[in-house]
């Protein structure tokens, strides 16, 4: 008797599934609609807003200096980087300049702020590898130390409000030089740590290495900055190509990737810690004494015209675009957000990919949901 | 330092290439008429000694007598960038022609300005609100918008 043969065929076929917005993966309110093949990713459509603040409206209806507290709410993990993009763009409207001391402190604040950006941004990628929380919480360890140096600053541990047009709010207390000598001294053993325990990872490098390729022709194309430019091998660094504040006077390298991929865009960032540490060591060195903000009144009317002054977030290039009509509100407040810029290659570098590996590429672009939406 | 390309000489070029093409030329950018944008972001993004090709932003004001649309682009290469302006005097429906084709970095941001100030752009592949629902009543970012 002869056995009948049949082939079987598995018939797939396309499918819409939601992600997001409340998802612990989506770092905040992302929703993407994915159209997935089984498990292989085949499209996705971002969907924004969920925290639209209208942000740039509220900043017509306040003055130059009332805006300050509301650019903490746009990248909240780096609250002091967005403070400095804005003044110095009131700055250069208005051609104030910003003394000394103050020029130094801002440099050492922005740093240490790149240094806790960078922990929170590759513990919650290895969170999303699937290291659950254990290398999350080893590098909350030490942004805890950076945000109570902000406190003693500051008085607040996470929207800062502390820089001012013309230099920043008040100098440093007493006790903030001693532990911030101390915090230095520590920092590049516990980064030597990180790398002790990741750099070889098995885990890490079977998930992250070859993932989520970006070309440097996309990168470029999609207006990419940032550590995200900078891993497809661009030396593409403002603060290098276009330096602001003091840092053309600072020694410092730009790492940079070699072939775009996720494992690229988490040691790009491991290596900017150092060269952070770098930067904040020869601005202590060189702290001048004097004033730390220049005689402005609290009501700055700059004069009627535009300006554009960008700086290199953590996240990547953040501008401010201001337009002034002469009165002490601006006319006009554009945020140039780096978050929502750097989401354009997204659907470039996850398609084909599976769904894990689409958690994965959008953890390691690094976003954050209130600079997205504003 | 990113050197500010100068206005007034891309203003000279591009009336060379494309007469008629400048509106408005000042030392710190160039303004263009609607009709030509996408030939004179061709010119600026694929002549070899300029080679703008990364849009730094997009984004629009509202001065009530018209729109204006600000680009910013620079050359990684030369480490140079220069701003093109377009303004739009049709406040009913105010349309102006996609750059996404050539930077897709301008992709959201067009839908932004969509969004918020009500500007159209013709030849962009989603042309559809980024923030606010469809539906939504007017465009916040409007000057007459209260």
């Amino acid at each position: 008797m002869a056995i009948e043969t049949r082939e079987f065929t598995l018939k797939t076929e396309p499918f819409m599934l939601n992600f997001g917005p409340v998802h612990p993966s989506t770092h905040g309110v992302y929703r993407m609609r994915t159209t997935l093949d089984g498990e292989v990713v085949l499209d996705i459509e971002p969907v924004f807003g969920y925290l639209h603040r209208g942000i740039e409206k509220l900043a017509e209806q306040r003055t130059f200096t009332g805006f300050i507290p509301l650019t903490d709410r746009l990248d909240y993990i780096s609250s002091m980087s967005n403070n400095m993009a804005y003044c110095m763009a009131v700055e250069k409207l208005a051609g104030i300049t910003v003394p000394e001391r103050a020029e130094h402190i801002r440099v050492i604040l922005a740093e240490l702020q790149r240094i806790a950006n960078h922990l929170i941004a590759n513990g919650s990628f290895l969170n999303d590898c699937g290291a659950y929380f254990t290398p999350f919480l080893y590098m909350f360890r030490e942004r805890e130390k950076i945000l109570d140096l902000f406190e003693m600053v500051s008085g607040q541990r996470l929207t800062y409000n502390f820089m001012r047009i013309g230099g920043v709010s008040q100098d440093f207390p007493e006790e903030f030089m001693p532990a911030l000598r101390i915090f230095l001294n520590q920092m590049p053993r516990f980064i030597d740590e990180y790398d002790r325990l990741l750099k070889e990872n098995e885990i890490l490098l079977a998930r992250s290495r070859g993932v989520g390729i970006l070309t440097q022709k996309a990168a470029v194309n999609c207006s990419i900055s940032g550590p995200v430019l900078r891993s497809t091998g661009y030396q593409w660094d403002l603060r290098r190509a276009d330096p602001y504040s003091i840092y053309d006077r600072f020694e410092f390298d730009i790492p940079v990737g070699i072939q775009g991929d996720c494992y690229d865009r988490f040691r790009v960032r491991m290596e900017e810690m150092r060269q952070s540490l770098r930067i904040i060591e020869q601005a202590v060195k060189d702290l001048p004494q004097g004033a730390v903000r220049a005689e402005v009144p609290h009501l700055v009317r700059p004069p009627v015209g535009e300006a554009y002054s960008h700086i290199e977030s953590p996240k990547g290039e953040l501008g401010f675009y201001l337009v002034s009509d002469g009165s002490i509100a601006p006319y006009r407040c554009h945020v140039r957000p780096t978050s929502l810029i750097n989401l354009t290659a997204l659907r470039e570098m996850v398609r084909g990919w599976k769904v894990a590996d689409l958690i994965l590429i959008f953890g390691s672009i690094d976003i954050c949901l209130g600079e997205v939406d504003r | 330092m990113t050197l500010a390309i100068s206005g007034k000489d891309i203003a000279r070029q591009l009336e060379e290439r494309f007469p008629g093409s400048v509106v408005e030329s000042r030392q710190d950018c160039v303004v263009v008429n609607a009709g030509s944008l996408q030939a004179v972001a061709a010119f600026v993004k694929d002549t070899p000694e300029l080679k703008c090709d990364y849009l730094n932003y997009v984004t629009a004001v509202d001065y009530f007598q018209y729109f204006e649309v600000v680009y910013q682009c620079t050359s990684i290469k030369h480490n140079h960038s220069l701003v093109i302006r377009v303004r739009c005097h049709d406040r009913d429906n105010p349309v102006i022609p996609s750059v996404v084709g050539l930077w897709q970095g301008a992709d959201f941001q067009e839908r932004e300005i969509y969004d918020l100030v009500g500007i159209r752009f013709e030849g962009h592949p989603n042309m559809k609100r980024i923030f606010l629902w469809e539906g939504f009543d007017g465009y916040p970012l409007r000057k007459d918008y209260l």
